[in-house]
């Protein structure tokens, strides 16, 4: 009994610290109908800032706290400034990658600074407890409760009884009317991120605190329970993010103290996926809504992009066969192996997010679900990689369509939500699932590339070998956007209303566009596995799903070559540069932040 | 002059008492009416209405909350619009919803989706798999399907005279608000539809643009088109319509042969604002009070 009112007290106290998240996240969203991925990196950077004040300056708590405040107010208001007001007339998607661009480019600069180490955070708390029908409360989790209810008391009272809080309330209700009444829109929206990151990197701060650790890869998981404690309370809704955070607290805690620490993450997302599914609108709202009208002016405008004539890219097609001849160096033809291996991931994802319009933050997952489909099946069974690769293929196919079609009712950011939400508990799946997938230690030994009793274990023939499916691949696409089903994708995309009012069946072709995905993507994934001999759950993260969609931006969404160029470029540059890997993710972030600002079109254009 | 309930068999929409509420607000209080074939019937009435919602509903983007549906004596109350499709159901949308990145004769082809042999359902999974298989061989009966589809849309085009012929590969979001709306209307008509229901098809159009549009759909009146209609533009309605349906405020007011719904005085009320009167009679006596 005491030790479940301590788990209780423990899940509210973490859901505590989520809130401080949720609520700047709802109010970002309440304004300005984006969901700030950087929050995450926001509360990373208040964490690294209180410890530095703390352990650097040797500065008093109270002071560390404001300082926090301050930098992470002022990081806000530059996010605002880059991420979102520029991009106010652009597809709603470009604000959401934007922050991605920030979050990654936070990340990796303080990666840079302080090294990739946890470092550990003094608690300058008196050091005092007191046992309450057998639960522990210490001094820090009576400080937590006290600011996560001071804050949502103060942030209550701003909004309700001061003029800018009346303006935040009208922005969120009615932007353009609010702006007619002469609200400063901008002023706004500045405002909020200020706040909200304030908020952030406090949490960040606090549960530096709390676990005693913090290092600077822990803004993408917070980013993710911040969004889930979002999502659950209905997104915009102040009151009904704390409520999700504090639900979400007390799910974990539970499950925790049910099954162990690494189902952790596993709880929260299935959380996320069953809210998704069943009620989208958040805990307090169950109205059936009808779709809104698609958003006109949001064409992306063709000028200026690269058109290849076909006998240019015959001969590209040819030189890039002919290239192990002239250039023999392996470390070349690896490379640009690895460039067609992302180069399917690349087409696929260019299918799925730019013809189907399903932006996919979660692609990478089809990659290890093809990547330990082959290399299980070759270990385990001692299958040759000529069978293993294609029935990767079509297991990661059929799975990844399976796993995804709960979430085709969905639309717009909410798809991202659900993408991003199935790619992480796929890693998860594979970490927990240790009879099957030898948990965290990952599938060594995976025996190199072979073809019906050749091996293929030199650089050339496994180049040749992925170029020449990667090519196969690309022209199957390319009949595919010409027959009726390019129009049926591409139509599904534009309006799905009006689609359906034609008898198209979204689900049915959303499925097929992810099963001819899942099938190149999974390919994609059996040839690495074969090619880097070990993998584990953390070969293809979420970093690897950003990446493709990177590189299927900067190819041109929907574009089959461009997705291919961008690949090669993407994997292919950094490579040439020789850039270390904490430079290269920085990089990565950049190239991301440049194209949605200044080039949505892609080198190629959107099709 | 409504038709009796669904036994007549000439009969194609037969709705019976259908009520749509939105929070509070009652969009579409029961209302019945019917449609016979080869009929064109117009649904006239204010702003707010509930005019749109009515054709959501019978289009199968919205669902009734009390109330039956049927088509051509079938209960499709609460179908899909997909299945409303197949069954040769054709609408086009009050501000214009076509696909603005595909070009106009793309916009028509999805038209015929519904009856596409090529796109056919078969079993869960298998269908989906064969109608890639097909996309990507392309046999001959395939190739066959779409010239014959191709010729369609071009034929259907053509009908608009020179409006959309020149623009035939043009991205839809290039056109002008009126070609957008043609396009929708073509579009509709790829669909070989069994009814059109079209919702303000003349809006935004300058006064010959809607006299052309109204020689296209006395034309296809004449080829014996079976037509439901919201609009506006009274002097359209009344040269159009075999019957016109009134609604206000959600409600039926009228209906009837066109000269009889025009004077008839509940009709009058609520085109010459008895909202204004009764608003201000109604807050005076709140003053009061």
């Amino acid at each position: 009994m005491g030790a479940w009112l301590e788990y209780t007290i423990n899940g509210l106290i973490v859901g505590n610290i989520y809130a401080l998240l949720a609520v700047g996240l709802a109010l970002i969203f309440g304004v300005s109908h984006l969901i700030n991925f950087a929050h995450g990196s926001v509360y990373m950077i208040g964490a690294f800032v209180g410890w530095f004040c703390l352990t650097k300056l040797a500065l008093p708590l109270p002071v560390a706290f404001a300082a926090t405040i301050a930098a992470c107010a002022l990081l806000g208001v530059a996010i605002e400034r880059i991420g979102l007001r520029p991009l106010q007339g652009a597809a709603r998607i470009a604000p959401l990658l934007a922050t991605i661009g920030i979050s990654f480019v936070l990340d990796q600069l303080a990666q840079l600074v302080f090294g990739p180490d946890p470092r550990s955070v003094p608690a300058a708390l008196p050091n005092w407890t007191v046992v309450i029908g057998g639960a522990t409360i210490g001094s820090l989790d009576v400080l937590i409760a006290l600011i996560g209810g001071g804050a949502a008391c103060v942030l209550y009272a701003f909004l309700r009884y001061t003029r800018l809080g009346w303006a935040v309330r009208a922005t969120a209700q009615d932007r353009d009317a609010a702006q007619q009444m002469g609200v400063d829109v901008n002023a706004v929206n500045r405002t909020v991120f200020a706040i909200a990151c304030a908020l952030g990197g406090l949490s960040g701060l606090l549960v530096g605190m709390y676990y005693n650790s913090i290092d600077p890869s822990m803004g993408f998981q917070a980013t993710l329970k911040g969004v889930v404690a979002l999502l659950i309370g209905g997104l915009g809704n102040v009151p009904g993010a704390i409520a999700g955070s504090l639900l979400l607290g007390l799910v974990e805690s539970y499950g925790v103290a049910m099954f162990g620490t690494s189902y952790r993450d596993l709880f929260a997302f299935v959380l996320l996926l069953a809210f998704l599914v069943w009620r989208p609108n958040g805990l307090f709202s169950s109205n059936r809504r009808l779709p809104p009208e698609p958003l006109t002016g949001t064409f992306l405008s063709n000028r200026l992009t690269l058109k290849l004539p076909r006998p240019v890219l015959i001969v590209l097609v040819l030189a890039a066969f002919a290239l192990p001849f002239v250039a023999p160096s392996p470390y070349v033809l690896q490379t640009l192996t690895n460039g067609w291996i992302y180069g399917l991931l690349a087409l696929s994802l260019t299918l799925v997010a730019g013809t189907v319009g399903q932006i996919s933050l979660g692609h990478a997952a089809l990659l290890l679900i093809g990547a330990y489909a082959s290399g299980l099946l070759s270990v385990d069974l001692g299958w040759s990689p000529a069978v293993t690769i294609p029935l990767a293929g079509a297991i990661t196919a059929v799975l990844g369509t399976l796993l995804v079609y709960p979430s085709f009712r969905l639309r717009g950011h909410y798809v991202s939500i659900a993408t991003l939400g199935i790619g992480e508990i796929v890693g998860l799946v594979v970490l927990n699932w240790d009879g099957l997938t030898r948990g965290p230690i990952g599938v060594s030994g995976i025996p190199p590339l072979s073809l019906f009793g050749w091996a293929l274990d030199d650089a050339r023939s496994a180049y040749w070998l992925t170029l020449t499916i990667l090519v196969g691949f690309a022209l199957v696409q390319v009949r595919l956007l010409h027959s009726h089903l390019g129009r049926t994708w591409r139509a599904i995309r534009e309006d799905d209303v009006a689609a359906r009012a034609y008898g198209i069946r979204p689900n049915r072709y959303k499925a097929m566009a992810f099963a001819f995905g899942g099938l190149a993507a999974g390919v994609a994934g059996a040839i690495a596995a074969h090619q880097y001999s070990y993998i584990n759950y953390q070969t293809f993260d979420s970093q690897v799903s950003i990446l493709a969609l990177t590189m299927v931006i900067l190819g041109g969404l929907g574009n089959v070559l461009g997705a291919i160029a961008g690949a090669v470029a993407l994997i292919g540059l950094p490579e040439l540069f020789r850039f270390a890997a904490e430079y290269r993710m920085l990089v990565y972030g950049i190239v991301l932040l440049l194209l949605v600002r200044f080039r949505p079109q892609g080198l190629f254009g959107t099709v | 002059m409504d038709h009796p309930a669904g036994d007549a068999p000439d009969i194609l929409f037969d709705v019976r008492r259908v009520t749509r509420r939105f929070d509070g607000v009652t969009a579409v209080a029961d209302v019945s009416f019917s449609v016979a074939r080869g009929e064109c019937v117009s649904v006239i009435g204010p702003n707010g209405a509930g005019k749109s919602t009515l054709f959501n509903l019978l289009s199968g983007a919205d669902v009734p909350d009390e109330g039956v549906i049927r088509f051509d004596g079938e209960d499709v109350t609460g179908f899909a619009p997909e299945r409303f499709a197949s069954r040769g159901v054709a609408r086009t949308f009050q501000h214009g919803r076509v696909f603005g990145n595909l070009s106009v004769l793309d916009n028509v082809l999805i038209g015929a989706h519904a009856r596409l042999e090529l796109a056919r359902r078969g079993l869960p999974g298998v269908g989906a798999v064969a109608e890639l298989l097909r996309a990507l061989f392309a046999p001959p009966s395939v190739r066959r399907e779409q010239q014959r589809l191709d010729a369609e849309a071009r034929a259907i085009l053509a009908r608009f005279g020179s409006r959309l012929m020149p623009r035939i590969d043009s991205p839809a979001h290039s056109l002008s608000y009126a070609n957008r709306r043609r396009v929708e209307i073509a579009r509709a008509l790829m669909l070989q539809p069994r009814i059109l229901l079209l919702d303000e098809p003349t809006a935004g159009m300058n006064e010959s643009e809607t006299a052309e549009m109204l020689a296209l759909l006395l034309e296809l009146k004449g080829e014996g088109t079976t037509i439901l209609l919201i609009e506006h533009k009274l002097e359209l309605v009344m040269t159009l319509s075999d019957r016109v349906i009134v609604l206000d405020d959600g409600r039926k007011i009228a209906s009837g042969a066109p000269d009889a719904v025009r004077n008839d005085p509940a009709v009058i009320e609520a085109y010459l604002g008895h909202r204004q009167v009764g608003h201000d009679a109604s807050s005076q006596r709140a003053a009061v009070a």
